[in-house]
């Protein structure tokens, strides 16, 4: 359960290789005059200086980033900066001042008010925040929704929907109405909507944030079962890191409308870019997030009392280590190869270094 | 110091010539498009005498019962088809049925057309805040201007009779429906229409789907409000000529027959809460997907 978050990215099926996304030096101001302030910007004019003389909010600054079709990309940041801004980019519901976003190869920015309605009714599909249901429709309707909008007949529509309202576990709640539903039963309803469109591009903007902490892991589980089968692209916004850390393959981090880390989950709790990052994940259970491979030191270990694999968490590690009552166990590639070796001191400081920092009370760490 | 003590108004001479000419104006426009105007409305002359003829000439029988049916429908309440029961039948004891028939006529196709009119108005003012800023203040003058003084011109141009009736009664009434219109469609939850461009809605799917439903309870009120007012002014059209519960109230008032009076604005009283409560109760029914919250 724990490992099953890591490393699906390069092998998606070829039919989604198409999906790819690549944002290119994009650029929002929001205010009066965006493009007037392009060039100062450029050259370096800053958020607070161009919000207080000018009137004028920097909303992203120069983004930069791809994402790998059948992956998933989490973009994480506190609110405000600029997250949701960001991936309304993707399917335009706003319109950058500057920059190219390109999915598939096209650009996004550039398409006419026909081309980007069928972008957006047969390429992508979004989840929100507080679902976005229509609350006049039962169940089946809301499902329906993006078929309805795409003109297929009816019966096709509710067959289709009735699949996936079933797959998110929702069968029998066909003809309730989204207010008599609980908020988790409510977004499942809108992941279902989502799904139903089968487009290979998911966009999920703090979709399960409105949740409550069980129901939200809940969530996150229902969302990687289906991404094992279904491979599709999927950008996720979020605040909060263990749920960037549990799902992303990537994760970006955005503070005050720029990127300020990009990497996998390994990169940002291991090698945090600065202080902000720090803080960020300094709460966070490192024993479930780094990978044996990423400590491991070179070599076998001559008096290792068991085995790992170089995909195991480092809390499984320690729980073997403790187990085996060993000081090192060898860790082994997917081929079975031996690759190198963890011992416990090595393991425990890197599962405790960052908490030591910050709090006096950590002495608990006794394995 | 003459200045001081009395505004310094227009000459006299020169006002009377300034509302000579305009009358004058007006008139003469009035002779020339009088015949075109009429052929204009002659489609909703025809609804009005179409109307009143099938409430006058149907036994009262089937009338009553198709009233207290639509009630009973529109309703699903006991409470307010026996109300609507009672009310018809004290109306219809008392003398009142023909007029009563006949302000319910009027009052049906005033509120038709304002729906007609008021709705892609109040639409295209949602859509665009400049036709907003635009229509606002017409709106307001509307609402504000004695309801005697568009009489005037209506009569001018129209004469006496069913149409400048109507007319009046459309333009006193109209504002509310589009007003709440424009209202209700502008407080549609952003994020549900989002969602609806998102998913690839055009225009039209935008406002069918999500836009007109979500703003429907707003519009109901709206609606409900137009009936109210369009039967505020039965009276004042009677004026023109347009026969109904508001004449024998004229009358009164004349001579001061404090009964008929009273009788005749009981009946209209007795029709408002009627349609009051029909329309309220059948726009909360349209809401009932609102009503039985989770967790509640």
């Amino acid at each position: 359960m724990v490992s099953d978050t890591v490393s699906t990215t390069s092998n998606g099926p070829a039919a989604n290789q198409n999906s790819s996304i690549e944002i290119n030096g994009l650029y929002k101001i929001f205010g009066k005059r965006p493009k007037h302030f392009m060039a100062a910007v450029k050259e370096g004019m800053t958020k607070q200086e161009l919000q207080e003389k000018h009137g004028h909010v920097l909303g992203l600054k120069d983004i930069n980033l791809s994402m790998q079709a059948g992956s998933i990309q989490v973009v994480m940041g506190l609110s405000g900066s600029g997250k949701s801004t960001l991936i309304r980019h993707i399917n335009r519901l706003i319109d950058p001042t500057v920059g190219e976003v390109n999915v598939g190869g096209q650009d996004v920015c550039k398409m006419g008010t026909k081309a980007l309605r069928d972008f957006r009714r047969h390429e992508t599909a979004m989840v929100f925040q507080k679902f976005a249901l229509l609350p006049h429709r039962t169940v089946i309707n809301n499902v329906v929704y993006g078929l309805e909008v795409q003109g297929l007949p009816r019966d096709k529509q509710e067959s289709e929907a009735r699949r996936w309202i079933e797959r998110v576990g929702l069968a029998g709640f066909e003809d309730n109405y989204p207010n008599q539903l609980s908020g988790g039963m409510q977004q499942r309803v809108g992941l279902a909507r989502a799904l139903t469109n089968d487009a290979p591009l998911l966009l999920m903007d703090e979709a399960f944030s409105a949740l409550d902490p069980l129901i939200r892991m809940d969530m996150q589980s229902v969302l990687l079962d289906l991404q094992k089968e279904l491979h599709k692209t999927i950008v996720f916004i979020t605040h909060d890191v263990d749920e960037a850390l549990r799902l992303g393959d990537r994760i970006a981090i955005l503070r005050d409308g720029e990127i300020i880390q990009e990497g996998t989950g390994q990169n940002i709790v291991l090698e945090p870019a600065d202080e902000y990052i720090q803080n960020f994940v300094k709460d966070v259970n490192r024993g479930r997030v780094i990978l044996a491979e990423s400590i491991m030191k070179q070599g076998a270990h001559p008096g290792a009392g068991a085995q790992v694999l170089v995909h195991d968490h480092l809390e499984d590690v320690a729980r073997m280590l403790s187990d085996a009552s060993a000081q090192a166990v060898n860790v082994a590639n997917d081929n079975g190869q031996v690759v190198g070796h963890l011992d416990l001191e090595t393991t425990v400081a890197a599962i405790v270094k960052q908490e030591k920092r910050h709090t006096s009370s950590d002495t608990q760490f006794t394995i | 110091m003459d200045w001081f003590t009395e505004f310094p108004a227009m000459e006299k001479s020169a006002l009377r010539a300034l509302k000579k000419s305009i009358d004058g104006g007006f008139r003469a426009w009035t002779r020339e498009h009088g015949d075109t105007v009429e052929t204009f409305f002659e489609p909703i002359k025809q609804m009005l005498i179409w109307s009143e003829k099938f409430l006058l000439n149907t036994p009262w029988p089937f009338i009553l019962g198709g009233i207290v049916l639509i009630a009973w429908l529109a309703s699903r309440s006991w409470k307010i088809t026996v109300l609507t029961f009672v009310t018809m039948v004290l109306i219809g004891y008392f003398d009142m049925w023909d007029n009563t028939m006949r302000t319910i006529s009027i009052m049906i196709v005033s509120t038709v057309v304002s729906i007609v009119l008021g709705i892609p108005i109040g639409i295209a003012m949602s859509k665009s805040d400049v036709v907003q800023r635009l229509i606002t203040p017409i709106l307001d003058v509307m609402q504000t201007m004695p309801g005697f003084v568009y009489l005037i011109p209506v009569v001018m141009l129209l004469g006496i009779g069913k149409v400048p009736g109507l007319l009046a009664v459309v333009i006193y009434a109209i504002p509310p429906i589009i007003r709440l219109t424009n209202l209700g469609i502008r407080m549609v939850d952003k994020e549900v229409l989002e969602a609806a461009d998102a998913f690839g809605s055009s225009a039209w799917q935008r406002l069918k789907n999500v836009q007109i439903p979500l703003a429907m309870p707003t519009i109901m009120a709206g609606i409900n409000q137009t009936i109210m007012m369009a039967l505020a002014l039965v009276v004042i059209a009677s004026m023109i000529g347009v026969k109904g519960l508001g004449q024998p109230v004229l009358q009164a008032i004349a001579n001061q027959y404090f009964t008929l009076g009273m009788f005749n604005g009981l009946a209209i009283v007795g029709v408002a809460i009627i349609f009051d409560r029909v329309s309220q109760a059948y726009g909360k029914r349209l809401q009932a997907h609102s009503e039985e919250v989770h967790g509640k």
